[in-house]
């Protein structure tokens, strides 16, 4: 499924420029520590997480991941936006908890 | 640790606590390996292991150097950093083991998972310490088996 569709079915608001939502996504990870994410997520994953700093990005360019999702309506600070629109790093954020996020996510990739 | 020559040769100087550049060098790694043709999945292996060792020396050292080098057999990374060194090594490379103050912890450091992800994506890892003075990481990638994972 495309990030375009995952954003609509969630209602995801996105924090970055909109390039790349055609992406597919074809996984995802749910976590705040980064060596486990990056032990744990694999290309293509969106990853949900409550972390703001700008390392998130560095990550998800490391991994190749297809954008992050930012939960509990928390707000990156400037640094983390730009540097998220300088790597072209998809954010997106959400009011819902990484719980309810996940288990959303999950029955839109798995189905049903 | 085999010592070929090398056909590209780069070095790279860390700052501790520098967060706002932390990541820059697995990038700039990344992005020079991808030029090559090597195979993706050995270039996210070192820009992975790149990442972890850079993050190590801004967390827990006060500076370090990091000299990259690639060989038409393999890669080479080494990572000398001057900081307080690590007392206990077998400790250190224990999944969970970590000193990571309660600020590393809130910007997502601090899993203990970084030296054990480290020696996963490595063909080779050497680490040796010398307390209260410093660090040596050498990692090793081959180009021409497969190796590792
Ligand atoms: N270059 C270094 N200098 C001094 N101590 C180090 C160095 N690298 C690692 N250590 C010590 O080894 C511990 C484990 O390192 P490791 O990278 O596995 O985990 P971490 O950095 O604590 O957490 P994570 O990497 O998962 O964010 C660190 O908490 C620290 O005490
Ligand atoms: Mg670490």
């Amino acid at each position: 499924m495309n990030l375009k569709k995952i954003k609509k079915e969630l209602d995801l608001k996105i924090l970055s420029s909109e390039e790349g939502l055609d992406k597919e996504v074809s996984g995802a990870y749910t976590s705040d520590l980064l060596s486990d994410v990056i032990a744990n997520s694999k290309k293509n994953f969106l990853w949900i997480t409550l972390q703001i700093h700008l390392n998130i990005v560095a990550v998800a360019q490391l991994k190749e991941l297809a954008g992050i999702i930012i939960v509990n309506s928390r707000e990156p600070d400037s640094d983390t936006l730009k540097k998220a629109e300088k790597e072209k790093c998809l954010l997106f954020s959400t009011e819902k908890t990484a719980f309810e996020i996940s288990g959303k996510l999950y029955q839109l990739l798995k189905g049903k | 640790m085999i010592e070929n020559e090398a056909v590209l040769a780069q070095q790279f100087e860390i700052q501790g606590r520098d967060f706002n550049h932390a990541g820059n060098i697995s990038t700039t790694i990344k992005e020079i390996l991808q030029e090559t043709g090597i195979p993706p999945s050995i270039i996210i292996r070192t820009a992975i292991a790149t990442y972890e060792a850079e993050m190590n020396v801004v967390m827990y050292a006060d500076k370090g150097t990091l000299y990259f080098s690639l060989a038409p057999d393999s890669i080479r990374i080494k990572i000398d950093d001057r900081g307080t060194g690590i007392k206990n090594i077998s400790l250190a490379m224990k999944e969970g083991y970590s000193t990571a103050t309660n600020e590393y912890r809130e910007m997502g450091f601090g899993a203990g998972m970084g030296l054990p992800n480290i020696k996963k994506n490595a063909d080779k890892f050497k680490i040796s310490s010398c307390p209260g003075k410093g660090t040596t990481l050498e990692i090793l990638f081959f180009l021409n088996n497969s190796e590792g994972q």
